[in-house]
């Protein structure tokens, strides 16, 4: 054996995750896990068409409410006529009148009897006179049409002589409650679409590395590199998959934004600009599933089933779900203590700086934000690992699956 | 054991260098300690048994070793770093519970060991397949390991531990899992690393294994080593013993055996005197017993373990060993 053919020197941590890395990508990309993973944005789009479909039909079999008439015949047309000439300024504002009863001079009806006996979409009763209509029917009902009906009842009293002054229209792309309320929006749309994404991907990094432990290649890793990097291996293998995903579900979003691009509204900017947002996105997507993936990771390494993964990781994801709603809290009050806090507190800094990006348009937090993440990413792989070391690696073949207090812990729990 | 069959004859270890020195390693895993105060010492180029029953500390201490576990106290010295890590490279290790990427392809995963330990892939590909055809394996070069035999996805592991050309390769028991025919295979490429130069360590608790193999054994029960050292010194500290078959049964010859002497119909066995044979051999001769056999057998690893390590260990090791072994 010739000395020379010898590999010299120990791998570093980063070429060890490396190596790592890149047998994790190629054996994902090649996998079924990642053809779903690029289909698992379809099944809310799925869910979203059939449930707006559904939606529609039911809104289409439902008859919008309408308003009985019940008048002198006279009086009952006149209403209607007014009702007509207007809708064709005012539209929808007013309601549809149906005419339930034409009086004869002298006769009486009781309203609230109509309005028991008439058609089902009867929602109120307008009798009386056009001088002197009167609406019965629910409060909230009559409320709400009270002065279109005052209006129809005025042009039935007084015919206009003269058409609604025409008003001239000048268009702008926004204003500024309209930019500071699509910038929200904007943020949310962010923080949820960052909040999906991590929660799928650390759980894939998770099946990847109990999947790895059913294959009992684990301690082979483990004493020929630092467990380190066979975290941070995982870690950036599942990032480069997903930035894979990324790309590909842009490029299709890219193409329906450009094929629908005419039909679509303007939308204001936010405040760093379309391009860095969707760097600072990128970045921050990548924090925060780092960070969450480094809890997942030292989990999944201390268990040995599917069944104690599922039993420890519950209360993470519940865990990081109400973190995900303190950071959508606190995007409501900028400025705020409670901003600031969701902004230092590393599982929820991700959401809400990349909330800030779309309101505020410095950058030099995120320059801050970016560092303080990696440091507790780093700090989290290494407490994982030290853990993996510490509770994972006992003695014999059953060893490797044993967790000790973490085994008896999810005992208890299941 | 023929001694000129062990992997030494090919290789004599070097003299003074040590490929493992370890001194005191202590492990405890939720306050039952598993290893407990160890010492070994590896002369380089040899092949070094861990000999003990399940659960004696074997698994634990060569993790310890591999820098896998850290010690709780002690301190241990592999191939001249005292970090495991920082001499990863040269050591190749094949760990109790076999486990390879199922979906990877045999030349890949042997590969992707070697890059493991700091092997290009592209070199580590090459050697993959030059090792696989060496080793009769040529036409599984491109089938994936889920498409393997139980034996062949192993023997794939084990090409895997010694693809990067390890200076030292560690080996949990290597032969548990494996037929007669590779077991048999494994034995003369351990031997064959050992010729080259390279320290194998393996841990077993078949004592053949280690009697047929090792220079130097350690003995390990309770998470302790009470003997470490070359297999003769281990079969030494039994006295040899003495067979000896007569024509006679009775006579005035029989003043000049043993007190403890045991006797099987015509035959007495006892423990070589310490003044050795010859007086006994002239008082049998002159009394007329009519000595039809006479022999002398060394004590076997076997003996030596059970006289070290106890009853009840070798009880234990006994019953983990599979009977066509035994």
């Amino acid at each position: 054996m010739k000395e020379a053919r010898r590999p010299t020197g120990r791998l570093s941590i980063a070429a060890a995750a490396l190596v790592i890395a890149r047998r994790d990508f190629t054996a994902i990309l090649f996998s079924r896990t990642f053809f779903f993973f690029l289909l698992g944005p379809l099944f809310p789009v799925l869910v979203a068409a059939l449930a707006g479909s559904l939606g529609e039909r039911v809104q289409q079999t439902a008859e919008e409410p309408k308003l009985g008439v019940v008048m002198q015949a006279e009086d009952a047309d006149a209403m209607v006529r007014a009702r007509d000439r207007l809708a064709r300024d005012v539209g929808d504002l007013l309601p549809g009148l149906v005419v339930l009863k034409r009086l004869e001079p002298g006769e009486t009806s009781d309203p609230r009897a109509a309005i028991g006996a008439g058609r089902a979409n009867i929602a109120a009763i307008l009798s009386g006179s056009p001088a002197r209509p009167v609406l019965t029917g629910p409060r909230d009902q009559i409320e709400k049409w009270r002065s279109p009906v005052a209006l129809v009842a005025a042009e039935a009293v007084a015919v206009r002589e003269r058409p609604l002054p025409e008003i001239g229209l000048s268009t702008t792309v926004t204003s500024n409650a309209r930019e500071r309320e699509v910038r929200l929006r904007t943020a949310q749309g962010a923080q949820t679409l960052l909040f999906l994404l991590t929660m799928m991907l650390a759980g894939m990094v998770l099946s990847n590395l109990v999947e790895e432990k059913g294959n009992k290649i684990i301690e082979v890793l483990a004493a020929a590199v630092p467990m380190d990097s066979v975290f941070f291996g995982k870690l950036f293998a599942m990032l480069g998959i997903s930035f894979v995903g990324i790309a590909a579900w842009g490029a299709v979003g890219a193409g329906i934004w450009y094929a629908a691009a005419p039909a679509l509204p303007d939308i204001p900017e936010p405040a760093v600009g379309w391009p860095m947002l969707f760097a600072l996105g990128a970045i921050y997507f990548a924090m925060a599933y780092l960070l969450l993936g480094s809890v997942f990771l030292a989990i999944g390494s201390m268990a040995a089933t599917v069944r104690e993964v599922q039993t420890l990781s519950m209360p993470v994801t519940m865990m990081q779900l109400l973190v995900f709603f303190f950071a959508s809290f606190a995007m409501t009050q900028p400025g705020s203590l409670l901003e600031l806090s969701a902004a230092l507190f590393p599982f929820s800094s991700p959401f809400t700086m990349l909330a800030r990006a779309a309101r505020e348009p410095t950058l030099l937090p995120h320059l801050l934000a970016f560092v303080w993440q990696s440091a507790w990413v780093i700090l989290l792989v290494r407490l994982g690992a030290g853990l993996f070391r510490k509770r994972a690696m006992k003695a014999g073949p059953s060893g490797v699956k044993s967790g000790g207090r973490l085994r008896s812990l999810v005992r208890r729990a299941s | 054991m023929a001694g000129n069959d062990k992997a030494s004859a090919a290789c004599a270890p070097e003299q003074g260098r040590l490929a493992i020195e370890a001194r005191g390693l202590v492990k405890r895993f939720d306050g039952v300690t598993a290893v407990d105060g160890v010492d070994l010492s590896v002369p380089e180029g040899a092949v070094y048994g861990i000999l003990g029953p399940n659960g004696a500390g074997k698994t634990t201490t060569l993790r310890m070793l591999l820098g896998i576990i850290d010690p709780d106290t002690g301190y241990r010295r592999i191939l001249g770093a005292e970090r495991p890590q920082d001499v990863a490279h040269a050591v190749g290790y094949l760990p109790e519970e076999r486990g390879l990427y199922p979906a990877m392809k045999a030349t890949e995963a042997i590969a992707f060991l070697g890059a493991l330990r700091g092997l290009p892939l592209h070199e580590g590909r090459r050697r993959a397949r030059e090792l696989l055809e060496q080793h009769g394996l040529g036409y599984a070069a491109d089938r994936q390991i889920r498409q393997l035999s139980k034996g062949m996805a192993q023997q794939v592991q084990i090409l895997g531990t010694l693809v990067h050309k390890p200076r030292l390769v560690i080996f949990d028991e290597p032969f548990s899992g494996l037929d007669a025919l590779n077991q048999g295979k494994l034995e003369r490429m351990m031997r064959a690393l050992a010729a080259e130069g390279t320290t194998v360590i393996f841990s077993t608790h078949v004592i053949a294994h280690a009697e047929r193999l090792c220079d130097e054994v350690a003995i390990i029960a309770g998470g302790r080593v009470p003997f470490a050292g070359p297999v003769d010194v281990a079969r030494d500290r039994i006295p040899a013993q003495v067979r000896l078959e007569t024509r006679a049964a009775e006579g005035p010859w029989r003043a000049a055996l043993p007190a403890d002497a045991r006797r099987e119909g015509n035959i007495w066995l006892f423990p070589l005197p310490d003044t050795g044979i010859e007086p006994l051999l002239r008082a049998l001769i002159e009394g007329e017993a009519g000595i039809l056999s006479l022999s002398i057998e060394r004590a076997g690893l076997h003996d030596a373990f059970v006289a070290i390590a106890g009853e009840a260990a070798a009880r234990a090791l006994a019953e983990e060993t599979p009977e066509e072994i035994r």
